[in-house]
């Protein structure tokens, strides 16, 4: 009911005195950047004004379709058959990227947990149920894990993290992709041990109120709240720490189709960072007036120029150098 | 003579109403009508809308949707046995606790106990209670209720773990963290309505009992409370009722996880938090399951609040019949 009213508010047209209204909506995860974009932009530029509603990936691709918004985000981009029912045709663009930590809060708060590519998988899968289990102990012969049971804390919600995760996880696991797939929710394994949270800001305080808690939330919100983020073991058989370096180290593997579509689910390189992801803002190809395509395509260049600025300071990744090519030229199709 | 002849040159005080008292007296009856078959129409077409986008959903999954245990959104697997368990058992728990401290609080309040400027302090901060917003309690219930009965949980979980009530230890989020907040959510309803009901009970009847011989607590039990019974449990149903739909909190708090278990410290699941967290990003195929679901938890709050009335106008009945 709520949506409806709000996407009637969205379709009044501006006239033409007054500041253009853009409205947009989508992705929760990018939303702490792009509310800091826009408040940004629409200082600069007067004749503007831009809203964003953080109501989920889902939801602003169902907006995007509908043509209830001017434009939309998604941590999961767009399916092809979804981009196939845009009227108007779709730009798919690449503004800013992510990593997923797995926190966890252990008894003296020990720093560097250490996971190997096959045990984390398994901790998920409800496999590894012990903190003390060998093969977590084996990994860390400088710790002293304590006999404690794990309990894995996830997202109750919907959400573009765990679609991250879960895709990862699949990528790494035959007993995952076999198991509960890679999806924006998916059947986690039945145990007492396994509770849901709402949002990244329940999971984290679940986290950091469980001794003996693991989970995984955004990398922008484990530096604000300060929880421990265990190191992963990448492809190349390293153990990394999460941060801006190593997940643009992640980024920079990736290769970049036509449709500014790619997942690095596995990333290459050394001092990659196993989870880290893009995520997207979708416009039309064909918009209803020029000015709002014209007023779009600034705020894509000041999200590739300013904006990717801000973006390290608020726990982003910046895009690498050859992707911000690619999305300019991209932005040229929004007419 | 005179008198009746004076009263009819005066100033009429009373006469045969006009037709403006007569337009007055419909337009306000209409008026009343209306608001009153407006309620009825609201529920019916919020049944009938929910009914409608959940009509696929009870195509496809039929009754086997209420006894499944799975909910798989990437298999279209779909059951809330789960959830309907979760929802009752917590507010049951929360009734059992709520009702307790809340009845207990209405006697404390109204039976002279204390003194009325002190009792009007009590009844105003438990009022305050109400006014508490939802993801407030939810916090508070992460931050201090589980850390505070961890301890107590860990102990009955190690001495007495061969009930089933204790059976499991507690991760975190749980039943009994989600009951108790909710206990603490419900207890102003319960508290407030018993003490309407119990000062509804003519002082006499109390004085009555004393001059019989009775104690204090002989007058309370035995004549105050069966005598406001029916103000009681009405307190307990809207309870029950506010327990049934109380989403935030619980999404929060219960765990959020499809467990079908007695143990008082698992995580379990309701359906208001199911709704709640599952409906902003939910595809095609997922809207009309949750309806589906959003009907069942409608029909389980209508019956509990359909089977308190008939309880309460039964209990009336037989109280004035003298038996």
């Amino acid at each position: 009911m709520l949506g409806v009213v709000l996407n009637v508010v969205g379709l009044v047209p501006a006239s033409a005195e007054e500041k253009l209204r853009l409205t947009g909506s989508g992705a929760s995860f990018p939303f702490p950047l792009y509310s800091a974009w826009f408040k940004n932009f629409s200082r600069e530029h007067k004749n503007a004004n831009i809203d964003y509603q953080a109501k989920g990936s889902g939801a602003g691709v169902l907006d995007f379709i509908n043509h209830t918004v001017d434009f939309a985000a998604s941590d999961a981009a767009m399916k092809p058959e979804e981009i196939a029912k845009v009227q108007g045709g779709a730009v798919l663009l690449p503004m800013t990227a992510g990593e997923i930590v797995i926190a966890y809060n252990l008894p003296g708060n020990p720093k560097e947990l250490k996971l190997p590519r096959d045990v984390y998988p398994d901790i998920f899968l409800g496999k590894i149920t012990k903190w003390n289990d060998a093969r977590i102990q084996n990994a860390n012969p400088g710790l002293k894990l304590p006999d404690m049971p794990v309990t894995v804390v996830r997202r109750a919600d919907s959400s573009g993290t765990t679609f991250v995760l879960t895709s990862h996880l699949s990528a790494i696991s035959p007993n995952w992709k076999n198991g509960p797939g890679a999806g924006t929710t998916v059947n986690w394994p039945s145990s007492d041990k396994f509770v849901a949270a709402p949002k990244n800001d329940g999971v984290t305080a679940t986290i950091k109120q469980t001794p003996g808690a693991i989970g995984y939330i955004e990398y922008a919100y484990a530096m604000g709240a300060k929880v421990a983020m265990a190191d992963l073991q990448n492809k190349a058989g390293q153990f990394v720490r999460p941060s801006a370096e190593s997940g643009a180290a992640a980024l920079a593997s990736a290769q970049l189709p036509e449709n500014l579509i790619a997942w690095v689910l596995d990333p290459e390189g050394e001092q990659s960072y196993p989870i880290a992801t893009f995520t997207w803002m979708l416009f039309y190809q064909q918009n209803a007036a020029p000015e709002k395509a014209k007023i779009l395509r600034e705020m894509v260049e000041y999200g590739l120029t300013e904006g990717q600025k801000l973006s390290v300071k608020m726990g982003y990744i910046p895009l690498p150098e050859n992707v911000v090519s690619a999305v300019r030229a991209a932005a040229k199709k929004i007419q | 003579m005179n008198v009746f002849e004076e009263a009819a040159t005066g100033e009429e005080i009373s006469g045969p109403p006009s037709q403006a008292d007569y337009l007055l007296d419909r337009s306000f009856r209409g008026l009343a009508t209306v608001c009153a078959w407006f309620i009825i129409i609201v529920v019916g077409l919020l049944l009938w809308e929910i009914g409608a986008k959940a009509v696929p959903a009870i195509g496809e999954y039929h009754l086997g949707f209420l006894t499944g245990t799975t909910w798989d959104v990437n298999k279209h697997t779909f059951g809330i046995l789960p959830e309907i368990w979760g929802t009752l058992y917590s507010s049951i728990l929360a009734l059992a606790i709520g009702g307790f401290f809340g009845v207990s609080m209405a006697i404390f309040l109204t039976q002279d106990f204390l003194p009325a400027r002190i009792a009007l302090v009590f009844r105003t901060i438990v009022d305050l209670l109400a006014a508490i917003p939802s993801v407030v309690y939810g916090f508070w219930g992460i931050f201090v209720v589980v850390p505070f009965i961890r301890p107590i949980a860990d102990w009955l979980n190690a001495e007495l773990g061969w009930l089933p009530f204790f059976g499991t230890t507690l991760s975190g989020p749980g039943m009994l963290p989600a009951a108790l907040v909710l206990a603490i959510m419900i207890l102003p309803t319960i508290a407030a309505v018993s003490q309407d009901a119990l000062r509804q009970v003519p002082y006499r009847i109390k004085e009555a009992a004393f001059g019989l011989g009775a104690t204090r607590w002989e007058a309370i039990l035995k004549v105050m409370l069966p005598t406001a019974s029916t103000g009681i449990f009405g307190a307990l149903v809207l309870g029950f009722g506010r327990a049934l739909g109380e989403t935030m909190a619980l999404a929060m708090l219960v765990g959020n996880s499809n467990q079908l278990s007695l143990s008082l410290f698992s995580p379990g699941n309701t359906l208001a938090a199911l709704l709640a967290l599952n409906f902003p990003e939910a595809g095609e195929r997922e809207v009309p399951v949750l309806m589906y679901a959003a009907l069942v938890l409608l029909l389980i709050t209508l019956a509990v609040n359909m089977i308190g009335t008939a309880i309460m106008t039964l209990t009336s009945t037989q109280m004035r019949a003298g038996k």
